[in-house]
């Protein structure tokens, strides 16, 4: 794997119990810029994302095999402990989920939790990261008012603002947009292309026309299988596998 | 179902008309007699049901009334303030105010901790095992167990093994194993109700679980376990079996917390047993009342603060 590759896989094999839900995944994602995958219902999107910062390791049930690299360096290993893993590989979840607490520290939970203290610094950190999704203007004078009280797509920028927080590198985003209207999606997916300049992003979607739109690269995913792999264009239009022809055809099922 | 009954009959007719064999052809039709319209049945539900309801809070309003009206024309600022003579004849129930408040407080304050404690360990540390149902199993058993025998064990336990005798201490240690179970299952539903939505975010950001623990899941549970901690501190407030054999009956007010002190519900009890005064049992019976009233309502304008500040 070249330099360029933040995040790689190698031979990644994944079981929930007795299922064999990944199969011998083998990826290379590229350093900021967006990468979709795409797949139908339990083909095991979802949960090659939830790799990437190992939060599959909640559950008990799994198990894993295989190699998980952050540039160049073993996700498993000890010279990555996984607060810290999870701190440079955060994760943006389907439905907007902000803590039931003011907008501000909604946002400043993350430094707090890793020791940033200081009431200038951490005011600092939280108007920069609501800058970065388009929130400060909007949101300035209001950031102690409860964050539920946000519409669904500002509670989800809330969410990206919480991430960026804690300055990660690489940003998961597991179908950020499905519960949200087509209007705000745009926004979110405006927003992505501008945050895919200084960071890494693979997003999980069952949204064809969304991977096509904002993504450089797509992978298709197929009962656990990562089926294809390459630049977006070529997915979609001249897809080298028929399996992956059928799908983005619609013929599939 | 009384609609159901009524229906099968008609359906079973119709089918006969069709030409298949007749089921049932003796069907009993003077089942229709028994017809209620369903908006009648309906009416009538609500009307037992809202009666139902109605009576019990009439038998709670009666009692409050009763003893306000019975007590409260002699709760007087002395009565609160004084200490009571001639074995409460005279004078009033300040050191049993105080004895109330130090057994009561000291119990939840310790049983506060050690059940929320164990409903974080029973639900965020560890899995379901046999453990934790044999854990849960002996928290709804020591639920179930009479009061007192728990003023027993106490009295064997805390005032004689320990040698701490009859004492404030011995009272709130027994009130503490009483009111514990409630505690820890209260506090488990409240930590389970927490969407597991915060927990992966938390997770998500890098947090370890304590800070998880502590900064997310106990935050959002903070009200459900605040209403176990009222329920228990009701519940110390009034126990006068299990204290009688562990708190004592001294009618003074103690020094520290190994003195022995009598609570409000048991200068009740004594009062109205022996018969020394009725007037001055049903005033300690108001106080009493008010009290619980009153930490009940307070807990609750709290609680709805709370959420409203993070809602």
């Amino acid at each position: 794997m070249t330099a360029q590759h933040k995040i790689h896989s190698k031979d990644l094999n994944l079981w929930y119990g007795d299922f064999h839900a990944l199969k011998d995944v083998s990826i290379a994602v590229r350093d900021r810029m967006i990468t979709a995958i795409i797949g139908p219902s339990g083909c095991g999107k979802s949960t090659l994302l939830r790799c990437f910062n190992r939060m599959n390791d909640l559950n008990a049930a799994v198990r894993v095999q295989g190699g998980l690299f952050l540039d160049g360096q073993d996700c498993y290993g000890a010279r990555l402990p996984l607060t810290q893993l999870r701190k440079r590989v955060g994760m943006v979840f389907q439905r907007p989920n902000p803590f039931p607490l003011s907008i501000f520290d909604n946002v400043a939970y993350g430094p707090r939790v890793h020791g940033v203290t200081g009431k200038d610094r951490l005011a600092e950190i939280v108007e920069q990261s609501l800058a970065s999704t388009a929130l400060w203007d909007v949101l300035k004078d209001r950031l102690w008012e409860p964050a539920l009280d946000l519409s669904a797509e500002q509670q989800q920028r809330l969410c990206i603002s919480r991430l960026v927080a804690v300055e990660p590198e690489v940003l998961l985003m597991d179908e950020p947009c499905s519960a949200l209207d087509p209007i705000a999606t745009e926004h979110i997916e405006e927003l992505m292309r501008t945050l895919a300049e200084k960071y890494t992003i693979i997003i999980v979607t069952h949204n064809m026309q969304q991977a096509a739109r904002i993504s450089k690269e797509t992978g298709f995913m197929l009962l656990g299988e990562l089926v294809e792999f390459g630049q977006t264009e070529q997915v979609f239009t001249n897809p080298r596998d028929k399996r992956t022809e059928d799908y983005v055809t619609g013929r599939y099922g | 179902m009384t609609r159901q009954a009524i229906s099968n009959p008609l359906h079973a007719d119709e089918g006969a008309d069709n030409g298949a064999p007749p089921p049932q052809i003796n069907a009993p039709r003077h089942r229709r007699q028994l017809r209620i319209p369903p908006d009648v049945a309906q009416r009538i539900v609500v009307g037992g049901l809202w009666a139902i309801a109605m009576s019990a809070v009439a038998v709670l309003l009666f009692i409050i009334v009763f003893i306000m009206v019975k007590g409260l024309p002699h709760v007087t600022p002395e009565f609160l303030l004084q200490a009571p003579a001639k074995g409460g004849r005279l004078g009033g129930v300040s050191p049993m105010i105080f004895g109330t408040i130090a057994v009561a407080g000291l119990a939840v304050l310790i049983a506060g901790p050690i059940g929320v404690i164990t409903a974080i360990y029973l639900t965020e540390y560890t899995r379901e095992s046999k453990l934790t149902a044999f854990i849960r199993f002996g928290a709804d058993c020591l639920a179930g167990i009479p009061s007192i025998i728990f003023g027993l064990f106490g009295f064997v336990f805390f005032a004689d093994t320990l040698g701490l005798g009859i004492s404030i201490i011995s009272g709130a240690l027994t009130l503490a194993l009483m009111v514990l179970p409630t505690i820890i299952r209260t506090s488990e539903e409240a930590i389970r109700a927490v969407p597991a939505a915060f927990r992966d975010v938390s997770f998500g950001l890098g947090s370890t679980r304590w800070q998880m623990v502590t900064r997310v899941v106990l935050r959002s549970a903070l009200p459900g376990i605040g209403t176990g901690i009222v329920l228990s501190i009701g519940r110390s407030i009034s126990e006068t079996a299990a204290l009688m054999l562990t708190s004592g009956m001294v009618a003074r007010h103690p020094s520290s917390v190994f003195d022995s002190a009598r609570t409000l519900a048991l200068h009740f009890f004594t009062l109205s047993r022996e018969g020394i005064s009725m007037p001055k049992a049903y005033a300690t019976a108001a106080v009493l009342v008010l009290a619980i009233l009153m930490i009940n309502l307070l807990a609750y304008w709290f609680m709805r603060r709370f959420i409203a500040r993070v809602r």
